[in-house]
């Protein structure tokens, strides 16, 4: 995964770093045009205009001061929970669960964040209801790593069922204690607008993007240069070598569903604190789905899905209006957005039998990945 | 099916694989109504032959005769078409499955499943074999015992007249394998032919009516009825001969001038076991028997500083549940282990790491290696704590790694490009490089090496061997060495203990002539021994 790249570019270190960095961008911008064009055969074979759809699309998403907003606030949430997918991923830990924890997380920010805000100095209420929201939803993952850890319990399952209880707990704080008695919609009490999350400069765009990012690059450190990364990297890769070397497994596993859980829920709390200020019942995103897929074809990278979870959410933003123009679901987005990660996919295959399977010498024997399967 | 015409007669067949000749020219025939064992010890051949019998395998060489009709097995289909069926050493049928599932699963009949069929098939069958097996039993809620007849049972409902065990009695207790035995006496009476592969001496001569031993993938000797009942005192002892050779002479075979026999006898020379305490102290080891284990039970044993101390014994036998509880890798049932007199049976694998106990896996790409990460990774796997190379302030370069892992690389002579490649490159035998040295870098007291040569050609084996035992003398490191390979141990190690069915049999010092007879009659449970003073 790591190791491949470097052995066949030729050249001086820099040199080499460029063109390596090149190659990689060129493998995620050729398949997603692909899947542009894919897109626009199904387009045409509807009767749109697909040259029209797509100017639609990027220029409510992209190429307008308000779309490019719309589309970096969106991206805060959706990178947050990617790192957490990455977290667990690179774990080899199946997190499913983010919907439950992102909505646990919302809900218990949207609940107290009326109090605090009040009790508090703006800045430490956010940051307190910041921490909160982590807490919420890394301890909503605690659960499924338990089993998991402990009595070897599929975490696939119990986090996914971990996650229909979060999403409907969720809903019943609002509807119950936390309803708002100013509204007949059920939904929590607003906070007012000034003691949400502070823009950046004139934009629309709240900090919270700040914050995903720098939470990218930290993850992207602590995964490549401390201990836990590293030994996070080996039980990904081998779960038996991480028994065999005496790696603290349990507490490994229960540390990456906690801060997996985490991020997703300070992506909560930021969406919360940084759009709505209020959460209303019934509410879910569930930005969580489509990330599954850009995380795998980051190559569970913190970095490489920055611009794909921006590339997502441009399709997204833009999306929105460019099928209302055409008078096309908004499914239809879905569809682009399955189709692009279909491409990438093949292109990820393609390179890796262009490269893996043509220069490695010779292959261990086929039993050693079956640690990894179970 | 005609008498006069053996069941199965096999002529100059031979099977090459990639530096192993598995096969070499070997006749072999087994009558109709009789039970033939198939002797031999790992690796000498007996399942590759069986394999090729029952179409899992294709020959490169050589003939085969079906009831006196020269046939070509070219897939297990045309077997069971033969009539051949093959019941191997780990139970195949689907655990989850009921009994009668299981049955229909391998029913050739096409879409429409034959329920009633197979049902009625097998209450005449277990009736008739006097065995008690219902349709509707859970396959994987069954002992192993009782799953094995199973598959005896499915293999002769899909019409099989010659029957091959591999090693049926591995997983047995005494009393299940008398059972079977019974069994199989009575489909002996049914004139099926019974192939039957095992490495128990005992069990064969008791059972069998033709015995075929075979070493090196070579068949060495045949005893036919006649000699089987005469009850000959010494014929235990002239199949062992057969089984394992001249012992002292094959070890001699690999003895180059300067090489490792050479270093073990100047070693001889040397005060032997001069501490009075020893490094390890094992006393009264038992981890209780498992899925597919055999388990320990109250293993006892000493080994002084820089001491290679070999564990001889057929694979299966308590090896792996032995090596995982010396190093922690598996929680004590019983007994003690101490280091130094300390004792360390509680704790974790990285603690007893920490007090200098290291272990290479027998399993090289299974829990050994990552094969996907880069092998600088791999080679400091266990160091990932204060010992890793340039750690500071938590921070971990990952340059100073590989420049270790370069370091590591060079003095182990591991033959990669570079330390970052990713380990799945690596040969069998750089692998195997790469585990010694992960642990022989960490500067040890006492390294468990579990078949640290195996599946390694002779050149790469020898360079580990020379390692460990340059380990063992100049670096004063310990070694609890258990290789199925007795040729290995007889050339490295002073003492040999022997482990059978989870117990040790016997400690014998390799110095005596006779060590090599001595230890393979332990292994196959034909004597018993004290331990050699």
């Amino acid at each position: 995964m790591k190791g491949d790249a470097g052995a066949l570019s030729p050249g001086r270190p820099a040199e080499r770093v460029v063109i390596r960095a090149a190659a990689r961008a060129g493998q995620a911008v050729l398949p997603l045009a692909a899947g542009l064009a894919l897109g626009a055969a199904v387009l045409v074979a509807l009767g749109r205009n697909p040259l029209a759809f797509y100017s639609d699309l990027f220029s409510a998403g992209l190429f307008s001061q308000a779309g490019l907003e719309a589309s970096l606030t969106r991206l805060a949430p959706l990178l947050l929970i990617g790192i957490g997918y990455i977290v667990a991923f690179r774990a080899g830990l199946w997190n499913i669960g983010g919907d439950g924890q992102f909505l646990m997380a919302a809900a218990v920010v949207a609940g107290t964040a009326p109090l605090l805000v009040e009790a508090l100095p703006r800045a430490a209420a956010l940051i307190l209801l910041a921490a909160i929201g982590f807490a919420v939803g890394g301890g909503w993952a605690l659960l499924p790593a338990y089993l998991r850890a402990w009595h070897g319990m599929n975490e696939i399952i119990t986090s996914v069922m971990m996650s229909y209880v979060g999403i409907n707990l969720a809903n019943l704080l609002i509807k119950g204690p936390w309803r708002s008695a100013e509204t007949n919609v059920p939904q929590t009490q607003a906070v007012p607008l000034d003691d949400l999350l502070p823009r950046l400069g004139t934009s629309s765009i709240h900090i919270g993007l700040l914050v995903a990012l720098l939470a990218s690059l930290a993850v992207w450190y602590a995964l490549r240069n401390t201990s836990t990364g590293l030994r996070l990297s080996i039980l990904g890769a081998s779960p038996r070598l991480a028994g065999h070397a005496g790696l603290p497994v349990k507490r490994l596993i229960l540390g990456a569903f906690f801060f997996s859980g985490g991020f997703v829920g300070l992506g909560a709390s930021i969406e919360i604190l940084g759009v709505w200020g209020y959460m209303r019942a019934d509410w879910n995103p569930q930005f969580g789905l489509a990330l599954f897929g850009l995380v795998f074809l980051g190559r569970l990278s913190p970095l490489a899905v920055i611009p794909l979870a921006f590339f997502y959410a441009v399709l997204e933003i833009g999306g929105r209006d460019a099928v209302r123009k055409a008078s096309l679901d908004y499914d239809f987005i879905l569809i682009l957005i399955a189709l692009m990660l279909i491409t990438l996919a093949v292109s990820r295959y393609l390179n890796w039998r262009r490269t893996v399977a043509c220069a490695t010498p010779a292959l261990p024997p086929p039993s050693r990945d079956q640690a990894r399967t179970e | 099916m005609n008498k006069a015409w053996p069941a199965v007669d096999v002529r100059g067949m031979s099977k090459v694989f990639p530096g192993v000749i598995a096969n070499d020219r070997v006749d072999f025939t087994a009558n109709w109504g009789e039970i033939h064992c198939l002797l031999g010890e790992n690796g000498a051949g007996k399942s590759t032959l069986m394999n090729i019998l029952s179409g899992m395998l294709c020959a490169d060489a050589g003939a085969i005769r079906i009831d006196g009709c020269e046939v070509i097995i070219d897939s297990p289909r045309r077997a069971r078409e033969l009539g051949i069926g093959m019941v191997h050493q780990h139970p195949s049928l689907v655990p989850a499955f009921s009994l009668e599932d299981n049955l229909l699963l391998g029913d050739p009949s096409g879409l429409r499943l034959r329920r009633r069929t197979v049902v009625e098939g097998l209450s005449a069958l277990s009736s008739r074999m006097g065995v008690s097996l219902s349709p509707a039993d859970i396959v994987g809620e069954l002992p192993l015992a009782r799953q094995q007849q199973a598959e005896i049972v499915k293999r002769l409902l899909t019409g099989t007249r010659i029957l091959i065990l591999d090693e049926p009695t591995a997983v047995l207790s005494r009393i299940e394998a008398s059972e079977l035995g019974e069994l199989l006496r009575g489909l002996r009476e049914q004139h099926l032919a019974i192939i039957f592969i095992t490495h128990k001496l005992p069990e064969a001569v008791s059972m069998a009516d033709r015995i075929t031993v075979m070493r090196s993938g070579a068949v060495v000797g045949r005893f036919g009825p006649d000699e089987l009942a005469r009850h000959d005192p010494d014929l235990k002892q002239n199949i062992v001969g057969f089984m394992f050779g001249g012992r002292a002479s094959s070890a001699e075979r690999e003895t180059k001038p300067g090489g490792p026999l050479a270093r073990r006898e100047g070693r001889r020379g040397a005060p032997q076991r001069v501490a009075a305490e020893p490094l390890l102290d094992v006393r009264g080891l038992t981890v209780y028997p498992g899925k597919q284990e055999v388990g320990v039970a109250d293993v006892s044993f000493a080994v002084s500083a820089g001491e290679l101390f070999g564990v001889a014994g057929v694979e299966g036998n308590g090896q792996r549940e032995l090596a995982e509880a010396l190093v922690g890798q598996r929680a004590l049932d019983g007994g003690q282990i101490l280091l130094r007199g300390r004792a360390v049976g509680d704790l974790g694998v990285s603690e007893r790491r920490r007090q200098g106990m290291g272990y290479v896996s027998d399993d090289r790409w299974g829990e050994g290696l990552a094969p996907s990460l880069p092998l600088s990774l791999n080679l400091f796997a266990k160091e990932l704590g204060e010992g890793l190379p340039g750690r500071r302030w938590g921070h971990v370069s990952r340059r100073e790694i590989s420049r270790a892992a370069g370091r590591v690389i060079s003095e182990f002579e591991i033959d990669v490009p570079s330390p970052d490649v990713s380990a799945s490159v690596l040969s069998g035998g750089n692998a195997q490089k790469c585990l010694l040295a992960r642990e022989l870098a960490s500067d040890p007291a006492l390294v468990v090496y579990h078949n640290p040569t195996q599946g390694l050609d002779l050149r790469t084996a020898n360079a580990i061997r020379d390692r460990i035992l340059r380990m063992a003398h100049e670096g004063g490191v310990a070694g609890v060495l258990i290789s199925p390979d007795l040729d290995e141990l007889l050339l490295l190690c002073e003492r040999i203990a022997v482990l059978a069915g989870g117990r040790l049999r016997g400690i014998v010092d390799s110095a005596l002539p006779s060590a090599g007879e001595c230890i393979a009659s332990l292994m196959v449970g034909a004597a018993s021994v004290g331990e050699a003073p």
